[in-house]
């Protein structure tokens, strides 16, 4: 195919060939030319959002709740700046999308003209690529590399800034093109002599772990992971990123490690022989001090990224692969193998930890509101089909501990960059990407004030979420420090947010959304299913709970995970020790 | 800490250079000595970097740099197993009186006088680093007025080449 017309014109199209359907975005001066074919665009929905941190979060929510590459759009200068959170946090959790951004005209890159900002030099450090587009003719070219480094290897932000000129210019549109990435070769298949000697080592183990990070749910290989843990009886610690990827419900699930985790997986991690690391990058949330982390463990890390191996933790045998491949060729060699583990006596620790140090949660004699108990009722009632998605803080850490996940990408959040403010535009992109989900998202009423102007995007574009805000009036995680580590010197964080300023549900309506109330306990399933009810419009609930409820248990930051606490001052008696 | 010396092939793209630089600085290595120019292939350059780290955080930055689009190849150059140099030009004061002297030194170290002023001498010199560290020493009573040195450029000894295979990938994917 080989036809004449602008550069604006050749994008549009490439979005079309490379299957977009939705684009989150601002128009602006330098982007303008691409504005005006995209408005005739038959395939591609353009989502006009209120700030452009609103699109770059979208369009995250969108990729993770589809699988698929998502889309934001913006203009030049501070449009473009304004993407700059989101595609951060999309590095930091390798979420593929692609932001294109207008720039000015290639004669003035470089002059300090209005609206100039170099992006792309910008982007570099929180980019897997960028491109800096000047000629029309590389326009359709680039989209298509765009995407498939976006998409494919470890998936990633994509960043590609065309100058207006070349959105103006008259170019000659062929399709397909050719890629030109010959530097790109990302390794998907797991090497054979690595995944036997996996093996081998996890036929020895005494005391094995499967802790598996958001990579696993990125290869789509949660079918695999079930096999490979039924297969084995191994006990299965599933990180922030990877809540979902292994059913909550299932009797080897020992919940999230780090420092937020559950007693069982950071004390199953501090006693493993064998950790198998599948698309897990032992961040410091997980690991607590390093030098203390599992220090009986020797290290199988399988990742698609190299770099990640051996990175933070030495890996004994390292696997460079796609989980979905690694996965099914360790279960291949498993079954090969006669020799497989008696874990007997490891699992009478472990369900001694989880047994005597469940989670578990303070309640209010003044009739005041657990935030813990909120989650517990939006997941005994939604259930585990819907979608949610949390902000940044203490709301995020309950909403992993206590709503309860079984299915693969049923929880989307920030959690590398750690993102306030993310859980309302992407529980948008989430509800876009899949409109046939309940999407929920979980927010506290710090993250809420940061980005709710989208809660206009969702009205008018017919995009029923849920929002539940857990207002507690201060930023609590900030506050639970203030507490624990700084003498209750409650230094900023008090957001006032109980006086009603502003009032969630009078600002709810005002952006032509339903605002519910709720306070008390007794409440809580009446207003949850009075929302679950109201399918045509978004609704926001605000939560008004105990400020002083805290997120246990608690690896103190800089500590090592012996340290754990499962309440204030109470540490975990490891009287099952061998 | 030791040095290592990697040689970098990389598509000649605008921006790379910017790409690998800002690389190491925030993965939080420094460069000793950077060198980037063109080779036999029109659209690869290549670069040579001389990094102080130990071998660990080496392994970490070699694979950071690899996920670069952009890169193509690292090889580290071994320092028996390679050729290394490095030029150096050096504005001496020479008069009437000295000029001999420091002549006889540039013969001995095979280094040339590229210009020559009533009271001054400017040399060029090539050669290994501590070569050039040796010739600064022996010049430095002279009174060195002005000194300019290049990054290091290095490439392996024998038949074999390290862009053979690199640069079939490239004409691929042309």
């Amino acid at each position: 195919m080989t036809e004449q017309m602008t550069g604006a014109q050749a994008l549009v199209r490439a979005l079309e060939q490379v299957g977009v359907d939705t684009v989150f975005g601002i128009p602006g001066g330098a982007i303008l030319p691409a504005y005006d074919p995209l408005y005739d665009s038959k395939k591609v929905r353009h989502v006009l959002v209120r700030h452009e941190q609103g699109a770059g979060h979208a369009a995250e929510g969108y990729a993770q709740a589809t699988g698929r590459v998502g889309v934001c759009m913006a203009t030049s200068g501070p449009g473009a700046t304004n993407l700059v959170t989101p595609i951060a946090d999309a590095y930091m959790d390798s979420v593929p999308i692609v932001a294109i951004t207008g720039q000015v005209a290639s004669a003035a890159i470089g002059t300090d003209a209005f609206q100039e900002a170099d992006i792309s030099g910008i982007t570099m450090p929180i980019t897997k690529h960028n491109f800096l587009v000047t000629d029309a003719a590389d326009i359709p070219r680039t989209i298509v590399e765009a995407f498939h480094i976006a998409a494919s290897g470890r998936p990633g932000p994509v960043l590609v800034d065309i100058s207006k000129d070349a959105l103006q210019a008259t170019t000659t549109f062929t399709w397909p093109v050719q890629m030109q990435l010959p530097g790109y070769r990302p390794v998907t298949r797991p090497h054979s002599k690595q995944i036997r000697e996996a093996a081998r080592l996890i036929a020895e183990a005494k005391r094995p772990v499967l802790y598996v990070g958001g990579g696993v749910h990125k290869a789509q290989a949660s079918a695999e992971l079930f096999e490979l843990a039924e297969l084995t009886g191994i006990p299965v610690i599933t990180t922030l990123m990877a809540r979902g990827t292994f059913p909550d419900s299932h009797r080897q699930h020992l919940g999230m490690p780090g420092m937020h985790g559950t007693v069982a997986a950071v004390g199953a991690l501090q006693r493993t022989d064998l950790i198998i690391a599948l698309g897990a990058r032992f961040d410091d949330r997980v690991t607590g001090r390093l030098d203390t982390f599992a220090p009986y463990a020797k290290v199988v890390h399988a990742d698609i990224d190299p770099a990640e191996i051996s990175k933070n933790r030495h890996a004994d045998v390292p696997i460079v692969g796609d989980c979905k491949e690694v996965i099914a060729d360790l279960v291949a060699a498993i079954k090969a193998g006669s020799a497989r583990g008696d874990y007997t006596e490891w699992w009478r620790h472990l369900d001694a930890y989880r047994e005597t140090y469940a989670l578990g949660y303070e309640t209010y004699e003044d009739g005041s509101l657990a935030p813990q108990y909120v989650m517990e009722r939006i997941g005994a009632l939604v259930g585990p089909d819907a979608i949610y998605a949390a902000g940044v803080g203490q709301h995020q850490m309950w909403a992993s501990q206590f709503i309860g996940y079984e299915n693969p990408g049923s929880f989307i959040n920030s959690g590398g960059a750690g993102t306030m403010g993310f859980a309302v535009p992407a529980a948008m992109g989430a509800k876009m990407g899949r409109p046939d989900k309940d999407v929920w998202a979980i927010d506290g009423d710090g993250c809420f004030q940061m980005t709710n102007q989208e809660l206009a995007t969702c009205a008018l574009e017919g995009v029923p979420i849920k929002v539940a805000v857990i207002n507690n009036g201060n930023l609590g995680m900030v506050r639970q420090w203030q507490t624990l580590f700084y003498e209750q010197r409650y230094s900023n964080t008090d957001l006032q947010s109980a006086r009603r300023i502003p009032d969630f549900v009078k600002l709810a309506e005002a952006y032509g959304c339903v605002g519910l109330r709720c306070e008390r306990p007794e409440d809580v399933d009446d207003t949850i299913r009075k929302a679950m009810e109201i399918t045509d419009m978004p609704v926001v609930i605000d939560f008004v709970v105990h400020q002083d409820a805290m997120v246990w248990p608690m690896v103190a930051a800089g500590t090592s995970n012996d340290d754990i606490k499962y309440a204030r001052d109470m540490a975990p008696k490891w009287e099952h020790e061998d | 800490m030791s040095r290592h010396t990697l040689s970098v092939l990389v598509e000649n793209k605008p921006g790379v250079l910017a790409r690998v630089s800002a690389l190491f600085s925030r993965r939080g290595f420094n460069i000793d000595s950077l060198a980037v120019g063109p080779t036999e292939h029109a659209d690869v350059s290549r670069m040579t970097i001389v990094v102080n780290v130990e071998d660990l955080p080496l392994e970490q930055v070699t694979k950071q740099l690899n996920k670069l689009v952009n890169v193509l190849k690292i090889v580290e150059l071994d320092t028996a197993q390679s050729v290394q140099r490095e030029l150096m030009l050096i504005k001496v004061r020479a008069d009437a009186d000295s000029r001999s002297h420091v002549l006889e030194l540039v013969n001995l170290f095979r280094a040339r006088c590229v210009d020559v002023a009533p009271d001054a001498v400017t040399i060029e010199v090539t050669g290994t680093v501590d070569k050039l560290e040796a010739f600064v020493r022996v010049l430095e009573p002279f009174g060195i007025k002005e000194l300019v040195q290049s990054g290091m450029v290095a490439i392996g000894r024998g038949a074999r080449s390290i862009t053979d295979r690199s640069l079939r990938a490239l004409d691929r994917t042309a």
